[in-house]
């Protein structure tokens, strides 16, 4: 990916657990990858794989006290997030960083007018008056395309449509003007019509402000669509990263191939079988020597004795180093030599 | 050709109430003036926005609804005003698959009283004969026999699915309503069971109605495809031809909303304007030409709209606001 020094976020070898009942779950386990100024980077994996808790843990939000992270840096404009203070992270979400959670309606308050939630964050973040802030609040909802914004502000979240609250998050999360938009399946919950309208005025605003994104979806098209970049991950780690024309038209880890193949497209021969990637994602209960995903294809453990790392095998596309997935591509003979 | 199941005209309407006194203020055309038909083994696809009507339409379909007027015809039997009694014995024929098969699978039942429990009902078979049927039924949709002692929140959502399905399946039936059978899953879990489902139809000749928000997936699995909006369908083809040459402007602008993953793929995307219409209160003309405020919208106030053929086998809705203007020549020509 690109060169970290002028990245504005770099995600260094995260590691976040949850201690639940079972023991501590590695959700996150080495995560690394970053967002460079301008650019927009996306996080794609089958549910469960750790995308949201990547995201939590980059703007610390985890669920408490269950989620905690135990290793790595988060290096947004050269500051390193996991080591700055409480007041200063609040400055950051909906300051710098604006964040669009997977519930939509969990970023909204529901006993409180749209108008006066949107003007909050202003209050918050600039020092300007009420009159002030309710204004940019108006301004704001125009720019996000609400139709009749005036009215729209008086009422509340549930008198609006999924699409319309998804325009107000919009609106909340990128008041501020951040420099990195951090959104988590923004448009999962809507129809595709209506995502497609929102992808389209993300995407507008995205190059009005100069803004970054990382954007989370399990939707590889909306991925291809709307990022230079992209990051794979497969329980709790990245199997490979790098420029969206390389990965969707050369994906080499069999994880990727598999997500690929098994999506239905327009051109695929009707009532066809589809190819599959057998098994299911891995429980992050269970611990596992080597590689999970090998595990899925029912490859025995035993013979994974250590986790691949990742190669660049062309330039920013990297990709577990692993004889196994890459065959000659790979310059591993040290990890899989029980491997033929 | 002979169909399996055949609707005309059929309707259904939820009464809205409100008032100090409680009483019926309007109602909720969730499906209006409906025809299609499902020959046996095929699959019609069935796409459109949320709160379009396709799920109250498969529910009506399979007489979980009673239908507010039209005819439903199943197997040649007019099931439209059957009691539920009478019923019983023509259900073993047509059962739903829902999208979230949480809701429909009770948490305090093992897999295998889930599965055993329409034979139960139908009083099929003697408990031997019902024990190794739960047993195929598990083999079928691909879980181990040992499933049948857990219970289904022991499984991830597309191991429930295939429980769904087994249980759809134990009834032998000939048409299945199939509401968002995938919708909530992972994609490498969603090509497992379209896989199922494209297998138990070769094998076992059944037919469906597959309800869908995802265009490729019903693509995939359709021989033909009703596109709904707003309680109506505005246009039927053959999969193929719906895909390539899509005649209703909505249509097309549900084809071009798809995200493709070729990244060279360059597509003319067609942006709607406008919110999804609620149906409590839906337009006096054409719904779609009211969304996209088309200059001819005052015409269609008033006038009816019915699906017309506009090659052989592609009906498209007559509707000034929503097709080309040669198409609207050809339509509107036809009595
Ligand atoms: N509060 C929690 N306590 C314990 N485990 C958790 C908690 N939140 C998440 N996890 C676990 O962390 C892992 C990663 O979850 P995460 O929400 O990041 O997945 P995701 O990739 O966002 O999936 P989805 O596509 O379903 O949103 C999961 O296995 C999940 O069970
Ligand atoms: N029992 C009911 N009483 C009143 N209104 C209902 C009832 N069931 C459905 N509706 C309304 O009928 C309309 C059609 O709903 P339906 O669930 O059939 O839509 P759908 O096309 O399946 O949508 P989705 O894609 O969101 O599942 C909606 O406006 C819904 O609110
Ligand atoms: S073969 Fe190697 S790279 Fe492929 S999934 Fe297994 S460990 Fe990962
Ligand atoms: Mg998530
Ligand atoms: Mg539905």
């Amino acid at each position: 990916m690109s060169d970290s020094k002028q990245a504005l976020l770099v995600v260094d070898k995260l590691i976040t657990s949850f201690d639940t009942e079972r023991g501590f779950l590695r959700a996150v386990d080495q995560v690394s990858f970053s967002v460079p100024a301008g650019g927009t980077v996306g996080i794609v994996g089958e549910s469960g794989c750790g995308k949201s808790v990547t995201a939590m843990s980059i703007v610390r939000l985890l669920p408490q006290p269950a989620g905690k992270i135990i290793g790595g840096h988060v290096w947004f404009k050269g500051e390193d997030l996991l080591r700055a203070d409480d007041e200063r992270m609040q400055n950051i979400r909906g300051g710098e960083i604006g964040v669009i959670f997977q519930e939509p309606m969990s970023a909204l308050n529901p006993l409180h007018r749209i108008g006066r939630q949107v003007a909050e964050v202003f209050l918050l973040h600039r020092n300007i008056s009420k009159n002030d802030a309710w204004e940019q609040a108006l301004e704001m909802l125009k720019l996000v395309g609400i139709p009749a914004p005036e009215k729209r502000m008086m009422e509340y979240p549930h008198q609006l449509s999924g699409g319309m609250r998804q325009r107000v998050v919009i609106a909340l999360a990128l008041a501020c003007r951040p420099s990195l938009v951090i959104a988590d399946e923004p448009t999962t919950a809507l129809d595709v019509t209506v995502q497609a309208q929102i992808l389209d005025l993300m995407a507008r605003l995205r190059a009005e402000m100069n803004m970054s994104m990382m954007l989370i979806t399990h939707d590889l098209g909306v991925i291809a669509e709307n990022c230079n970049e992209v990051v794979v991950m497969y329980a709790g780690r990245v199997v490979e990263k790098g420029p969206v024309s390389e990965i969707f038209s050369k994906p080499l880890h069999a994880y990727t191939r598999g997500l690929l193949r098994s999506m239905p497209t327009l051109d695929s021969k009707p009532k066809s079988l589809l190819p599959v990637i057998p098994g299911m994602v891995a429980s992050l209960g269970e611990h596992v020597h080597g590689c999970r995903f090998c595990q899925r294809m029912g490859v025995p453990s035993s013979e994974l004795r250590e986790r691949p790392a990742l190669i660049e095998i062309t330039p920013s596309h990297w990709v577990e180093n692993c004889p196994r997935c890459l065959g000659e591509h790979s310059t591993s003979n040290i990890q899989h030599r029980t491997l033929k | 050709m002979h169909n399996l199941l055949t609707v005309s005209n059929l309707s259904m309407h939820f009464a809205v109430r409100g008032g100090v006194i409680p009483r019926q203020v309007g109602a909720v055309k969730a499906v209006d003036g409906v025809s299609l038909h499902i020959g046996p083994g095929e699959t019609l696809g069935l796409v459109g926005e949320s709160g379009c009507g396709k799920s109250t339409l498969g529910k009506a379909v399979v007489r979980l609804l009673k239908p507010t007027s039209g005819s439903i015809n199943f197997n040649g039997t007019d099931i439209t005003k059957m009691s539920q009694r009478a019923l019983r014995p023509l259900r073993r024929d047509f059962q739903m698959i829902f999208q979230d098969p949480v809701e429909s699978l009770d948490p305090r039942m093992s897999v295998r009283s889930i599965i055993e429990e329409p034979l139960l009902i139908h009083k099929i078979g003697s408990r031997s004969d019902r024990a190794r049927m739960v047993n195929e039924l598990l083999d079928r949709v691909g879980l181990p026999s040992s499933a049948a002692e857990r219970y289904s929140f022991e499984f991830s959502g597309g191991q429930r699915q295939r429980i769904g399905i087994a249980r759809a399946l134990a009834l032998k039936p000939k048409l299945i309503v199939c509401d968002e059978p995938v919708s909530a899953l992972d994609v490498s879990i969603q090509s497992q069971i379209l896989n199922l489902l494209v297998e138990l139809q070769r094998e076992l000749g059944l037919s469906y109605l597959f309800i869908a928000h995802d265009l490729s997936v019903v693509k995939h699995v359709s021989d033909r495809v009703a596109v709904m909006y707003l309680g109506k369908i505005v246009e039927l083809a053959p999969s193929e031809n719906i895909y390539r040459d899509p005649r209703h402007d909505y249509t097309k602008a549900l084809l071009s909303a798809i995200p493709s993953t070729d990244p060279n793929a360059s597509r003319e995307r067609i942006l709607l304007e406008g919110e999804i219409p609620s149906p409590i209160d839906p337009p006096r003309g054409s719904a779609f030409g009211h969304r996209i405020k088309h200059p001819r919208y005052d015409e269609t106030i008033g006038m009816e709209l019915p699906l017309r053929e506009i090659t052989p086998g592609h009906w498209v809705a007559a509707d000034p606001c929503c097709v080309s203007a040669d198409d609207w020549k050809k339509l509107s020509a036809q009595k």
